[in-house]
């Protein structure tokens, strides 16, 4: 009996996400009286480490990554620790493996999880549904679940405890998808993971005044992101995109410039901490759901912005 | 070739969710084909005039979803398959989309990346699963040469070309093909369109919404002068803690 948390590596190393979702393991095991077990696709740098955040051991496996891999190394690990309930941080790999494994170990699957499950009366989960627009708590069926999590479901709390790293052997089929290329940005924040997000839209009236935007976002450690307008119009790669059809963020700060507000971008945005909105329209809709509004010029206001920040760091 | 398109029936992306007795009360709210659903369509349809296929358009849904099931005709689909049940979870609905699959030798399953109603995004990944199939997602373009297709699939901070055989299921976004507005001449040809409804395949309910909330509102935006910056990032270090 156990909750096996699935750790996803990067560059070497766990992504930090991953320790939330052993954070979040740990605690909805200790709620249910049970151990934490992490599963590792491969080897990194710091396995051990999970024990910081609950796990008492790591599973470490030694598979090529694709979902369809993950889904079966989980299926296995699953059964071998009778696990009833399966963590996976949320990211573009967990989000199709997530609901695979719902099918290979026979789970009920819930996504974007966005707080430790309310067990008083069965199994109950909640997340934001229409695009943010409303919370639903919702009721899994069945002995096993599997969870995507969002960042900040829970309170990254910290111990020296180290788990012990132990080899799993698992049998997994290999991906018919073959990848020809990737083009990937490297050194830059990831914005799903971001703690700080600068944002633009039309209101910066061309690609070529980004770097004021950039400015910010590199003095305050905070990744980029775009509206839709910009990403249609090719100022900015979709893949900065924010909004209902693009990639919701849950920052602890997000700042936007240049952006009404419509609808499908709040949807991206409505469970960010604190917004700040900097718009040189006064009726912009945005400064409605915002915590602090500037109304302003993007041009003159950000490059003073980013000077006063500068001064306190 | 043969291309499934899985759309989903949501309420409209502009509109808000008013809320009644507790639930959104979508009475009165407009009901669209999923905008990624929507994108997927827009490509099956070229897709299969370049390929000289044919797209079947699959909604699991009630009556009320048949003027989504009728645009989707209308913007280029040559049939449609009514699963006639109330879409109740992911996995009834995947159960419903692999069941329908087995019966017929599909060359593509698509669908959008996640309905836009409960944003689950499960369902791709369940049918592609159940039928042991390769699942692309998020695919943001789409060619097919032969039986190979060629993809580009988002990956956080950039995307990879892929290459996968036929068949195989794929949830895409944008920019995978423009979204496409029926013509006239579109919306009278569907009116003659096959339109097959079938009942539901029994299975499990694995998860059910129990309650539901109107997220809390912000507070009363706090503005501060366009001349004193040094104000919002006093109040963004000491006030909201967040620098």
């Amino acid at each position: 009996m156990a909750v096996l948390v699935f750790l996803e590596i990067e560059d070497g190393a766990v992504k930090r996400s991953s320790w939330e979702a052993v954070a979040y393991g740990s605690a909805l095991a200790k709620q249910m009286g049970k151990e934490t077990i992490a599963l590792a696709p491969s080897a990194a740098s710091d396995l051990a480490h999970a024990g910081n955040y609950g796990a008492s051991k790591v599973w470490q496996a030694e598979i090529s990554v694709s979902a369809e891999s993950i889904a079966d190394l989980v299926a296995q690990a699953a059964d071998k620790a009778s696990a009833d309930v399966i963590v996976l941080a949320k990211s573009l790999m967990a989000d199709l493996a997530a609901p695979m494994i719902g099918i290979k170990a026979n789970a009920s699957v819930g996504t974007n999880v966005v707080a430790l499950p309310d067990l008083s009366n069965g199994f109950v989960i909640r997340k934001s549904v229409f695009s943010g627009k409303a919370l639903a708590d919702m009721k899994l069926e069945g002995a096993r679940k599997v969870l995507t999590i969002k960042k900040n479901a829970v309170g990254l709390t910290k111990t020296d405890a180290q788990a012990n790293v132990e080899t799993f052997g698992a049998s997994v089929g290999s991906s018919k998808i073959t990848v020809k290329e990737k083009q990937k940005q490297t050194g830059e924040i990831l914005l799903p993971d971001a703690d700080l997000v600068v944002s633009g839209g039309r209101g910066m009236k061309g690609p070529e005044n980004w770097h004021l935007i950039e400015d910010l976002a590199k003095t305050i450690g905070a990744a980029t992101g775009c509206s839709k307008p910009v990403s249609d119009i090719d100022w900015r790669p979709h893949h900065e995109h924010v909004g209902q059809t693009g990639i919701k963020v849950s920052p602890n700060l997000y700042i936007a410039v240049g952006i009404s507000g419509a609808i499908q971008h709040l949807a991206g945005v409505s469970s960010s901490k604190v917004i700040v909105v900097i718009n040189k329209d006064p009726e912009a809709p945005f400064f409605k759901s915002a915590d602090y509004g500037i109304v302003g010029d993007a041009m003159e206001v950000l490059p003073k912005l980013t000077a006063a920040i500068k001064e306190i760091l | 070739m043969k291309i499934l398109m899985c759309i989903s029936h949501v309420p409209d992306t502009n509109t808000k969710i008013p809320f009644k007795d507790g639930k959104p009360d979508l009475a009165g709210v407009n009901f669209v084909i999923g905008p990624y659903d929507d994108f997927a369509l827009a490509r099956a349809v070229e897709l299969a005039a370049q390929h000289n296929g044919t797209v079947t358009v699959l909604n699991v849904g009630t009556a009320a979803t048949e003027p989504s099931i009728r645009k989707a005709l209308a913007i280029g689909a040559n049939d449609a398959i009514r699963v006639d049940a109330d879409p109740q979870d992911a996995f009834f609905v995947a159960t419903q989309i692999a069941a329908i699959a087995k019966q017929n030798n599909y060359d593509l399953i698509l669908m959008g990346r996640e309905s836009s109603d409960y944003n689950g995004g499960q369902v791709h990944g369940m049918v592609a699963a159940m039928l042991g199939l390769p699942c692309v997602v998020p695919c943001m373009k789409l060619d097919v040469a032969g039986s190979v297709a060629t993809a580009y699939r988002e990956i956080e901070g950039g995307k990879e070309i892929i290459e996968v055989a036929l068949p195989f299921v794929a949830g895409c976004q944008e920019p995978i093909a423009e979204w496409k507005i029926p013509n006239m001449k579109g919306i009278m040809d569907a009116r003659k369109k096959p339109l097959l409804v079938v009942p539901p395949v029994a299975t499990d309910l694995k998860a059910q919404t129990v309650h539901y909330e109107q997220p809390a509102q912000r507070g009363n935006c706090k503005m501060i002068d366009a001349g004193n910056v040094k104000e919002l990032v006093s109040l963004l270090k000491n006030e909201a803690k967040v620098l």
